[in-house]
């Protein structure tokens, strides 16, 4: 069937063409300055994921032998560790305890009072006003490895970041943590760097101006064929290295791949420690908003089927 | 209210109270309240809203008993909530999911106000505390985003609050008020988190009277007609009770998967680094549902006469809002519900796309082509209001009203009937 349109019709109808076709070259503008972080399947993804206990565990040990010497845990306490979710967390003591101990509270868990025990606290002012050093307890937080900040800039030009929350604190989380960790490279022979820099295309940052003058034509652009390298420099050289560290697991491989995949998961376990007791409560919670919203819905359609 | 009162008190103690505190029976009359029988699922988030307002407060007062408003200690105090406090994690995301929550609803409530006319006469005073409660709920959520004092909040509350010193003469007097000081530090944040904690319950004000403006005219419904007679119109209790309630468990389920599954989906991941003022992040953005309105902001980038390009962005980006309290006055089509305006209909459906696009160019860094874009967009928001509403009241020919509400609901069904008929082949 024809209509006539009346004349406002028509030009309400015209606008909606440009409309569809302006939001296209926007669509097509977009670039990024860094490369795609890698896609790793995590254990704790999805709705019924959980941490790999064995994975945070050694993630731990790449923190505490690698990362430790720089970037502070501030956020974390020795005791998180033998939380519910924690990596060292046991529910009961293993057999030969005394009756009277309960290894599923962190403050009396073996594991966590050696790992603790292991770290030197500064605590104080005693009674005579001295500041002192005691070995750590489940109750402390990980120290930071420098004192103060100045410290920390003056041996590295910069503060390392703290560690606690990094991978919710980047786009692409874990998967920015391994790709960052795992994606040192050479850097196009183009490109003049600083020194004490490092390149990596997954460390935001623009080297359009690291670019060596004999590459650029008159007019200052890059010549042809050549393109800027995504990425940028960090103060950090890359930290790990095949057969660095020791696992107890031999059956685990000793590479840069699987320490960066342990301890980026274990950092994704100090961002959100509490991640598997949240997908928990949601389960539930969603099993019985949908059972009610069931009840619910049979109960509107029977009210209303008597309106009218 | 403006309906006659069926309540009967059943003993002693109800003719007691109701001689001296008539409260049962305002609630009585409020779950009696006649309510036309048409009400679609677009009527449903006034009901959802107002659970969030519950929700938002009672999750706040809690989290305000861990939180520590100091510059030094604020997100410290955050990750204690989220590592120590009982159910802190789930206190924390209920809370700041909640925000996006309240805004997704309040949107959709304002397209549906918008779509069916419900802001016309005798619903303008309705339709201005509604937007009242708009702008304390952006202040609100604008103040509580900054309590976390992560980089995002910090630099979020820089720019915003800068934003007052374009105005003349009184700008940077206004900018040092907000501050505390002379730049966003300890003051400000203290400030920020009394307010935070102070404006919901205006808020809450603002929706009684809200519901109040509500009660007297009764609702609108999709048609656009005025309820004629007793037959357009069920009791509240229990035909909408079970409606919108169904409605909001719906919406809870899609805030669950939220809080649930992807807290921080909706968030900035700068916001979990520490505010350091000395490091300005690469893109400053602000929650997603203030992007439409930071596109208009920074779609001004030249002077207009002697106004200069900041104090454009902030006179555009006040005046969308500021707009819409008398939109009553620029829309006068006597006809309500878009339904039975077929030009209007394509105008707002142009509208809605445009504010999303809005929403999206306000993501994205302040360059080409984004910002041609942005003016395009900040352009047709103002068209929109000023020019295409006021003259289709004028020029626009509605289709056919129903004669009542009862009449139109009828209409639908027989054609509900026909169209199964048709479908099934006669035997």
């Amino acid at each position: 069937m024809m209509m006539k349109k009346p004349l406002i019709m028509k030009l309400a109808l015209a606008l909606l063409l440009p409309v569809s076709l302006l939001a296209m070259p926007a669509a097509l503008a977009a670039g990024g300055g860094t490369k795609k972080v890698k896609d790793i399947e995590w254990s704790f993804e999805g709705p019924f994921g959980e941490y790999d206990k064995a994975a945070v565990q050694r993630g731990f040990q790449v923190y505490k032998q690698v990362c430790a010497s720089c970037h502070s845990l501030k956020f974390v306490a020795f005791r998180h560790l033998g939380q519910e979710g924690g990596p060292f967390y046991v529910k009961k003591c293993p057999a030969g305890f005394p009756d009277n101990i309960d290894c599923s509270n962190p403050m009396e868990n073996p594991a966590v009072k050696a790992i603790a025990a292991e770290y030197e606290i500064t605590d104080g002012p005693d009674d005579s006003g001295d500041m002192f050093k005691r070995p750590g307890i489940p109750a402390d937080y990980f120290p930071s490895p420098y004192p103060n900040d100045k410290i920390a800039i003056m041996a590295n030009g910069v503060v390392p970041p703290d560690l606690s929350l990094m991978a919710k604190a980047r786009s692409g989380g874990p998967d920015y943590i391994y790709s960052l960790l795992t994606g040192y490279e050479e850097v196009a022979d183009y490109v003049q760097l600083d020194p004490g820099v490092y390149y990596n295309p997954y460390f935001p940052g623009d080297l359009s101006s690291a670019i060596k003058p004999e590459f650029l034509d008159e007019e200052g652009h890059l010549k042809d064929g050549l393109h800027v390298p995504l990425g940028g420099v960090l103060k950090m050289k890359a930290p790990l290295m095949d057969n660095m560290i020791e696992y107890a697991d031999e059956t685990i491989p000793a590479t840069v791949d699987q320490y960066a995949r342990d301890v980026a998961e274990f950092l994704m376990w100090t961002a959100e420690p509490r991640l598997e007791s949240r997908k928990e409560t949601g389960l539930i919670v969603l099993i019985y908003l949908i059972i009610f919203g069931g009840i619910v819905y049979a109960s509107y359609r029977q009210l209303w089927s008597k309106v009218d | 209210m403006s309906h006659p009162s069926t309540y009967v008190p059943g003993s002693a103690f109800e003719r007691f109270l109701d001689k001296r505190l008539p409260i049962i029976r305002m609630g009585a009359d409020f779950m009696d309240f006649p309510t036309p029988k048409n009400l679609n699922y677009w009527y449903t988030f006034g009901g959802i809203l107002s659970l969030f307002l519950v929700i938002q407060i009672a999750t706040g007062v809690v989290l305000a008993m861990h939180y520590t408003p100091h510059v030094d200690f604020a997100f410290w105090s955050v990750e204690h909530i989220m590592r120590d406090v009982n159910y802190g994690d789930l206190l924390r995301y209920t809370h700041s999911n909640g925000a996006s929550m309240f805004f997704i609803a309040v949107y959709l409530h304002m397209f549906r106000g918008l779509y069916y006319g419900s802001f016309k006469e005798p619903r303008e005073v309705l339709w201005i505390l509604g937007v009242i409660i708009f702008v304390l709920m952006m202040a609100t959520a604008f103040m509580g985003y900054v309590l976390p004092w992560g980089q995002m909040s910090y630099w979020g509350a820089t720019v915003i609050t800068s934003l007052f010193s374009a105005i003349p003469v009184v700008g940077d007097s206004i900018k040092t008020l907000l501050w505390g000081g002379f730049s966003v530090d300890n003051p400000t944040l203290n400030r920020f988190f009394a307010l935070h904690f102070l404006l919901p319950f205006a808020i809450a004000g603002m929706v009684v009277l809200h519901i109040w403006a509500l009660h007297v005219p009764g609702n609108t419904n999709p048609t656009g007609v005025e309820i004629k007679s007793k037959k357009d119109t069920i009791p509240f209790h229990p035909y909408y009770t079970v409606k919108d309630g169904f409605a909001i468990i719906l919406f809870l389920i899609m805030f669950a998967v939220f809080v649930f599954y992807m807290p921080n989906v909706l968030g900035h991941a700068d916001n979990y680094i520490e505010a350091n003022p000395m490091v300005t992040p690469a893109h400053i953005v602000p929650e997603w549902y203030f992007l439409p309105f930071y596109a208009m902001l920074r779609a001004v980038t030249f002077d207009i006469f002697f106004i200069d390009a900041k104090l454009g962005g902030v006179l555009v980006m006040f005046g969308s809002i500021l707009l819409l309290f008398v939109l009553p006055w620029l829309d006068r089509s006597k006809v309500r519900s878009m339904r039975y305006r077929p030009a209007a209909k394509i105008f707002f459906i142009v509208f809605v796309f445009n504010a999303l696009w809005l929403g999206w160019l306000g993501g994205k860094p302040a360059e080409q082509p984004f910002i041609w874009q942005a003016q395009i967009a900040t352009a047709y928001y103002f068209i929109y209001f000023l020019i295409i509403l006021p003259l289709l009241s004028v020029l626009e020919t509605p289709k056919e009203l129903p004669k009542s509400i009862s009449e139109a609901v009828l209409a639908k069904k027989k054609k509900q009937v026909e169209q199964a008929s048709a479908a099934q082949p006669a035997e």
